[in-house]
């Protein structure tokens, strides 16, 4: 690349990048501030001042985590953390029982009729949960789960299996079909082959599903919105705007670090899983 | 042969284990359970959601006296309704349209080789990383009424006299027109639904674009290169054309996460500015949960369905037609 080329890469790239990243930024700088820097409009938002809105290079003398602080020991955040981490964990073991299987048949033994079945599961994957929720949540209340994490252990997985079904049959696509032939040629059955062969072959790809289907259960909000009543059992979607917005009165510190705080270490899973997310995400369809 | 030489103490398990070699009948084994799952979870609350719009349905039962389309003629004969329906389309189609344009200036930039390319898509991907209902909030507090963050740049950069004149927005009770109420006017809180839409959807959509980018073989690249074709010709005739369908189907996905989506309105606005900015399903939200009419709400969140299957037929017909390119 000449140095015009690199020039204008940066220059395209920057200023979009600013404007993605700015709430998270904003959010950062936010949850440190005190009230009085907070309350005052004419100071600088994007930064910390003085009692009389000037701006010093030591600004953690200017800041406070007091409303950090608040948000683990006043408010019920950690429960919710919690509640998110069991619901999710519970869902991603769910989602691997019934797709890992689903995705491996697809890809390798139902042959012509493997990808339009694919694609069918795929679909399911679209119907939004705006169109399910009213009869969920009254059968919800029928089964007696309202109000439990139970309701959203059940209902996660109606999105969670046919969006993995499908990555994993990308995955299992992408596996030579020799190797398990090697291993049904040496005697062993086809489960064993798939649980001796092509399981540990295929594990970076199963991990990459357990990271976005997790993803998917934090991001979900109109089930949780609605299955749960009460404090102590919200996940942290739920929660956050729930409990922590009470009428017009905004802890606007603490609410950004509780948004901020699950956001940062899901960035990342997704930064180091992006590669083969769209390996999986595109192998099914896309060659 | 193998059959006569095992042990003879488990002829049935033999068997059983005999059948399960076969294709024909392990594939659709192994399907199964995550088919009953999706039947069970997805089908069947579909199916139900359909007979609920069809009846008298109230909060707190789950049947009704059947009253045929009355709650689809009902819903519509709405206001509230209709502009509901209106929100959902103009969100959806001018925040994709934004996406579309956004991810094909990234992707083609992101796909260059350059330092610091990590951090750059980093940050690119955080919107998509995010639980949208956080990444929401934040937005609400970039938007608030008194602290706005936009309002005060606006302002130091003397340019909020200029948008107000632009968008000619005044405040009704008042007359007076600062700090822009970004969602508490209508038509400023639909541009700034719209925004945080394209804002949310654009990295997954340079994601695929990028995706799409890697699918064209190097062939393609070497043979414009041996033909000229350079600048905005190869742009025309040789990546556009080949990107097409990926891109198509990247934006059929914004569409249905967008047009299905609850939580940015929800946070952002509730709906208000006196309804003015809901969309369907918040609309349904409000009508089946919140005021109990169960019927009528499943017929509002059905309201979305043609558009969901108009999109996920030529989804369907595009991804097909990547996969011969």
């Amino acid at each position: 690349m000449t140095a015009r080329q690199k020039g204008l890469t940066y220059l395209v790239l920057g200023p979009f990048a600013i404007v993605l990243a700015f709430p998270f930024y904003f959010a950062l700088v936010t949850m440190f501030k005190t009230n009085l820097d907070l309350s005052i409009a004419t100071h600088s938002p994007y930064v910390y001042n003085d009692s009389n809105g000037h701006f010093h290079w030591d600004f953690w003398n200017y800041s406070t985590t007091e409303h950090v602080q608040f948000l683990f020991n006043g408010t019920e955040y950690p429960t919710w953390l919690e509640n998110t981490l069991i619901v999710g964990g519970a869902v991603v073991a769910i989602t691997l029982v019934l797709a890992m299987p689903a995705g491996y048949a697809l890809a390798r033994l139902a042959g012509a009729w493997g990808q339009s079945a694919g694609v069918a599961i795929f679909l399911v994957y679209l119907v939004p949960p705006t169109l399910l929720f009213l009869p969920l949540s009254r059968l919800v209340t029928q089964l007696h789960l309202k109000d439990s994490l139970w309701s959203l252990i059940l209902v996660y997985p109606s999105f969670t299996v046919p969006f993995a079904t499908w990555l994993l049959m990308g995955f299992f696509k992408t596996i030579p079909p020799e190797l398990e032939e090697a291993a049904l040629v040496d005697g062993a059955s086809r489960l064993k082959a798939l649980y001796r062969v092509v399981l540990p072959v295929s594990l970076p790809g199963i991990l990459t599903v357990v990271i976005f289907a997790f993803a998917l259960c934090v991001n979900e909000f109109i089930y949780a919105f609605t299955f749960i009543s009460t404090s102590e059992h919200r996940t942290v979607s739920a929660g956050i705007p729930n409990e922590l917005i009470r009428g017009d009165v905004f802890f606007w510190q603490a609410l950004l670090a509780a948004t901020l705080i699950p956001s940062i270490p899901l960035a990342l899973l997704y930064n180091a899983f992006l590669d083969r997310f769209i390996k999986g995400f595109t192998g099914g369809a896309f060659r | 042969m193998e059959a006569e030489a095992a042990p003879r103490w488990q002829p049935g398990s033999r068997r059983w284990r005999r059948a399960f070699e076969d294709r024909r009948v392990l594939a659709p084994a192994l399907i199964a359970p995550a088919v009953v799952f999706m039947v069970l979870v997805v089908g069947v609350p579909f199916g139900w959601a359909i007979y609920l719009s069809l009846t008298d349905a109230i909060g707190g039962s789950l049947s009704g006296h059947w009253v045929g389309f009355d709650n689809f003629t009902n819903v519509w004969a709405d206001d509230n309704f209709r502009r509901a329906l209106r929100n959902t389309l103009i969100f959806t189609f001018v925040s994709q349209a934004l996406v579309v344009i956004g991810a094909a200036i990234l992707s083609a930039f992101l796909v260059r080789d350059f330092r610091g390319r990590w951090l750059i898509r980093f940050l690119v991907i955080l919107p998509w990383a995010a639980p949208v209902v956080l990444s929401t909030i934040t937005w609400r507090w970039i938007l608030d009424s008194l602290y706005s963050v936009t309002n005060w740049s606006l302002a130091k950069l003397h340019l909020d006299h200029a948008l107000i004149w632009l968008l000619g927005v005044t405040h009704l009770e008042t007359g007076a027109q600062l700090p822009l109420q970004w969602l508490g006017r209508p038509n400023l809180a639909l541009i700034a639904i719209t925004l945080v839409h394209a804002w949310r959807i654009l990295p997954f959509a340079v994601v695929i674009f990028i995706a799409g980018r890697a699918s064209i073989p190097t062939e393609v690249e070497d043979a414009a290169k041996i033909d000229g074709a350079t600048g905005v010709k190869k742009l025309w005739y040789v990546d556009l054309p080949l990107q097409l369908p990926i891109a198509l189907v990247a934006v059929l996905f914004g569409i249905v996460f967008t047009a299905g989506d609850f939580a940015v309105v929800y946070i952002l606005t509730g709906g208000g500015p006196s309804n003015t900015t809901q969309v369907l399903p918040t609309w349904a939200f409000q009508v089946g949960i919140q005021s109990g009419s169960l019927g009528e709400g499943a017929a509002i969140s059905l309201y979305l369905f043609p558009l969901l299957i108009v999109v996920t037929a030529a989804m369907l017909f595009f991804a097909r037609r990547a996969q011969v390119t």
